[in-house]
Parts: C-alpha cells; structure tokens; sequence
C-alpha cells in the first residue's frame, strides 16, 4: 500500500455547553473573550480516523490545517501532542467575520497549496453552528467527491477507501475513489490521548506571531532556531492567493440582521415543592383533564 | 423567475415526512411573495409521485426518474438540482436537514455561491434596509434560528447573493394540505443529459436502513431528562414513569452528550421537535435549542431543584425538588389514583 497524504481541516471553538452569564454583554453581543476554547470535538474524530490511517498505511503524513485568531495555534499543538506530522495557521485579521461558504472558499486555498493529496478530513460539524457545511462547501470547490458521516473505514486500497456511514436511521457502506473528502461522524472511535514524548518535543512550536510577543524570552527564539520543525508556519490572504472578494465579510452572503435576547415572560405556573401532598394534587389534577391515565 | 423551491426526499415511491412539512411552509412564503412554489424530486419508480406532492399547492415539479438516483448520492442529486436551480432561478431554495439535505445543500450552496442558514425554526418573509448602499431590499428571506449556546435568536439574511437557502429539521413546520385537486405541472428531467458517468464513482456496497423504534414525534407523552438527572442508572427512573404513562423518554442535548440517552431521543433544535400533549421536563435547564424542540407541548412540568432555571418560566407546574424523590413520589401517587 502506498503512503496517503491527509489534511485534517479542524477548529477552535467556543465552549459554548457551559455558557456563564458573563458571556454576553449587555448590549446582547457575544462577548468572546470571556469564553474557554476547546478542540471542536468532532474535529478530533477526524484527527484520530487520520491516526488510524496512518498506524495502518506506513509512511501515511498527517497535516493538520486550521484558520483562526491567533490563539488557535493551540490546536496545532494538540494535533502535534496527539500525533500529527505537521500543522499549518490560516490566519488574518481579514478572515474575520467569515460564514460558511467564506470559509471553505479559504480553507480550500489552503488545501490547494498542499496538494496533490489523497484525503481531506474535517468533523461532522462544529458545535458553535452546527451547520455541518464547511466540508461538503469544501469538497464541491476542491472538485472532488464527498462522503459524509464516516463512522468507520474497512478498507484502505490504493485508489479508493472503503468506509462504514452513520445516516439517521442506519449505516451505509460506501467506497471512494482517492482523493476524496470525508467529514467524520462523533460515533467514530474517540481520538487517541496526547503522547508524552510529542509533548516534550512540540511544547515550544510556536508561529511567528506568538513569537512576536513581547514575552516571548530569548531561549525560546534561539530554540526555534536551532528547531525549525518547532516554528507553526502561518498564512495570510497573500501566502494562499486569496481574493479578497471572496474571504471574511464580504465573502460571506449570509448576514445577522439581528438578535434579539430571548426574553421569558412566566406562565401562571403552578409552583409546588414537591411534598406528597403536592405530587398527589398535580396528579390527581392531571387524571381530571385527562391528560395522563 | 421569482419562486420558492423545495427538494423533495424520496425513497420506495414515498415522499419523506420533512419535504412534505417543508412543501407547507415553502407554501405559506410563496402566498406572502405572491409568487409559485416549485418542486424537485430524484429517485426511481416516480410515475405516480405527483399524487403527493400536488396537494401541496406545488405550481411546477421537476421529476429525475432513473435507477441509478435511489439511494441517494451527493454527485448525481447535485448535478441534477444545480442545473435545474440555475435554469428556474428561484428566489428561496429549503432542504431538510436530514443526512441527504446536510450533505446535499451545502454541495449546492457552494455552486451556486450563495448563502445557506442551517437548521432554521422560523422562516418568514420582510425588509431590510442596507446603511452602505443607502438601499431597502423587499421580501427577503429571514432565517431565524437560535444561536450562540442558546441565548439569542439570530435573523440571518441574504440580500446580494441569491437563491436564499435554509434547511429547517424533521417536525419543526407544520404539515398542511393547501388543496387536495392542487393542478401541478410536471416537467420530466432526462438524466442522461445532465449526470455524467462520474458522478457515479462513489459506489454503496451495503445499506441497512433500521426504524429505529424510537417514535417521539407521535407520542403523547414525553418524559425528558436533562444533565441533572446525573447519570444513565437515574434515567431508569424516567423510563419508570413514561412506561406507566405510555410515553416515551427524551433528552436535553447535554444529557445525550454526557452518554445518559441515546442521541436519537435527542428533544430540541438539533434533535427532534415534539408536540405532545403532555411534557416532563426533569432536570433540563431549558436553553433555547431545548426549548425550540418542545415549546408547544400543550402542558409542561418542570422538576428541578434550580427555581431559576429558565424552563420553569415556560412550564405549567414548576414542582421545585430533587427528581431523585419526586419522580418515585408521581409513579406512587399515578398508581393511587389512576383508574
């Protein structure tokens, strides 16, 4: 079998199951800097089908590619602790503001500049939109076929994969030509822990830009000099070729055009505590209107 | 021309339950635009098809009848519904968002470079003024759907890149019969000319489509766990209650995340929308994607230990204790009483 090539599209994303009330601000705007970050979790089902892959298929390369704020380049570093061969930054400020169809456009940039290659992998969908595009939008740009929901892969051949899909009422088992895309279900394997010795190795990669800061101490640049595999590289809208039409805001066709908080106004509810008493009055009421019994 | 479009999930000669709910609501925008509501369908055996979808006042219905379509796969379906779009030229385009309309519309959305609003639980029609252009654009889309951990509404818009595009989850629109003697106009797609050989390259070996035996749309009543059930021995408890109620048991996205459910009893936005007469809510805070999913049960109890947690502002009782102790005491006092 010969060595595939895989990028693993993957996202930084807002913790948002554990929303506080800090989070928004009191004009009702997000207020993104009070929020935690995490890997999208989904997006760690595809690292790990790429890990597989690659303990199956020797010489396998693992890319992680990910567009974000600076401070994404902790996903990086997590693909690097879990065992990814290399990551790459998209990152600018005129990415900003970026829909679904802005994003794969970007994304897709980047792709083209790692290419030729044999698979793109990405998660079902993020968890701060849930919109499951990204990767489909991708597919149809790169021109090359798409096969959603994988749960597992039975077979790897030289020209095509063999995969098991989770639909809602069943599974599917499909087969690809190379190169393809696959966005990876989160009833797929959970990926692997982090590997000791890869969090030795990576714990000072860095991209330029972090290395910029004024905190940055001198070790650590000359350690970036005597490592170069330590250094993330990092694009901008000029190291991918981008139109500037089609990135960011104006890339993006899809506008808020407002939101509203949502505000509750109370029922008459009846408000008990839960004594016998209580329970057996609700009960009882609720046999009368024929509502249960 | 200006209209509303649907594509139509079709398997064994029967259109789905969400492009039928999906017709009504593409119904109700194309009566607000005063313009027609338009139709696809990809499948096979489709000579009949037309008896169910007419009734729901669809003005023209573009059929792709082949073996090759059924089961679906993303190439043909896009080839088809991209050629067909860029011909009619619609102004609003609706999907499911079911494993075909999530794999599909998005595949669309990039073609045609336009914008795609995910999982939407109102679709509505209206204005929007634009400050850089100095220009009000009429009868646009509005996406509506919550967003953001639940604590807003978004409207998402579309004024410069169109077809505007949504996809709305099975039960979220209601399902209504405009005129049963509806006249439809049929125009029969020839496959050959638009599939290519390649689209075909992704091949199903092997499909089992299972019914998963979980009925929560049709039950009458259903009792719901949330993340403060605690743990998946606690829902037995819930599953007490809603056997000897004749219920089904349903979950809070977070309860299904922390592996207490089974995501296919998934309650809200992103899971199932239900409408049973009566809803217990146990220990589910009520954000707004939960919420979206249940709100219009015709009676709600919330049992929850926190009084401020916001499902309670929606609940007809709040019963205020720990549902360790109140579920067995409501099981205890159903038997008592119950005839």
């Amino acid at each position: 079998m010969r060595p595939l090539k895989i990028v693993v599209l993957a996202k930084q994303v807002p913790q948002t199951r554990n929303v506080g009330a800090d989070a928004m601000t009191p004009d009702g705007t997000v207020n993104r800097s009070k929020l935690s970050t995490i890997f999208n979790p989904d997006d760690l089902h595809a690292l790990e089908l790429a890990l597989n892959i690659k303990d199956r298929v020797k010489g396998t390369e693992v890319i992680i590619l990910t567009m974000g704020p600076k401070r994404a380049a902790d996903i990086i570093r997590e693909g690097y602790y879990r065992g990814a061969d290399k990551g790459i930054m998209i990152s600018d400020m005129r990415f900003g503001g970026a829909d679904t169809l802005a994003t794969s456009y970007t994304l897709v940039k980047g792709i083209q500049k790692l290419a030729p290659f044999d698979l793109i992998l990405g998660g079902r969908q993020a968890i701060d939109g849930d919109t499951a595009q990204v990767g489909p939008q991708c597919a149809d740009k790169l021109k090359i076929p798409q096969v959603t929901y994988v749960e597992e892969i039975i077979e790897i051949k030289d020209k095509e994969i063999i995969v098991r899909r989770r639909l809602e009422k069943g599974v599917e088992t499909v087969s690809s030509p190379f190169p393809c895309l696959m966005t990876v279900h989160g009833s797929s394997k959970a990926c692997r822990s982090r590997h000791a010795k890869k969090v030795m190795k990576y714990k000072y990669a860095r991209t330029k830009t972090e290395l910029k800061s004024k905190n940055t101490e001198e070790v650590l640049l000359s350690l970036h000099e005597k490592r170069p595999y330590l250094t993330i590289p990092e694009w901008n809208v000029e190291d991918i070729e981008a139109d500037v039409d089609k990135i960011g805001l104006s890339g993006s066709p899809t506008k808020v055009k407002s939101v509203e908080s949502i505000v509750l106004t109370a029922k008459e509810a009846k408000k008990l505590d839960g004594t016998d008493a209580d329970i057996e009055m609700m009960i009882k009421e609720l046999i009368e209107q024929h509502t249960i019994g | 021309m200006k209209s509303v479009f649907v594509y139509c999930e079709v398997e064994n000669q029967k259109v789905a339950e969400i492009s039928q709910e999906l017709l009504s609501a593409g119904k109700r925008l194309a009566q607000k635009l005063g313009c027609p509501l338009e139709a696809m369908i990809f499948g096979k055996d489709l000579s009949e098809i037309k008896s169910q979808i007419a009734p729901y006042g669809v003005d023209k219905l573009f059929v792709a009848d082949d073996e090759r379509l059924e089961p679906y796969r993303t190439l043909p379906h896009a080839a088809l519904a991209n050629e067909i779009l860029k011909k009619e030229d619609p102004q609003i385009v609706l999907f499911g968002a079911t494993s075909i309309g999530r794999d599909l519309a998005p595949r669309i959305a990039s073609v045609l470079n336009c914008g795609l609003t995910a999982d939407c639980t109102i679709l509505d029609i209206g204005d929007h003024f634009v400050k850089k252009e100095k220009k009000e654009y009429k009868d646009l889309l509005y996406a509506i759907r919550p967003a953001f951990g639940g604590s807003i509404m978004a409207n998402i818009i579309n004024w410069d890149m169109h077809p505007q595009m949504a996809t709305v989850r099975e039960g979220v629109m209601k399902k209504e019969i405009f005129d049963d003697s509806y006249v439809t106009e049929v125009v029969n797609i020839k496959v050959d000319e638009i599939v290519k050989e390649e689209d075909f390259v992704v091949k199903i070996i092997e499909r089992h489509i299972e019914d998963s035996g979980v009925n929560l749309k049709e039950a009458p009543i259903i009792v719901a766990g949330g993340y403060g059930v605690g743990s998946k021995e606690n829902f037995q408890h819930l599953q007490d209650l809603a056997d000897l109620l004749g219920g089904e048991v349903g979950g809070s996205r977070a309860a299904v995340d922390a592996g207490f459910i089974d995501h296919n009893r998934q309650i809200g936005q992103t899971g199932t929308t239900v409408r049973p007469k009566l809803y217990i809510a146990a220990g589910i805070s009520g954000a707004i994607q939960h919420r979206a999913g249940m709100q219009d049960a015709s009676l709600i109890i919330s049992i929850n230990n926190d009084p401020e947690a916001p499902i309670n502002k929606i609940a007809d009782y709040v019963i205020n204790g720990d549902l360790g102790e109140v579920v067995p005491k409501m099981i205890k006092y159903y038997k008592k009483n119950a005839k």
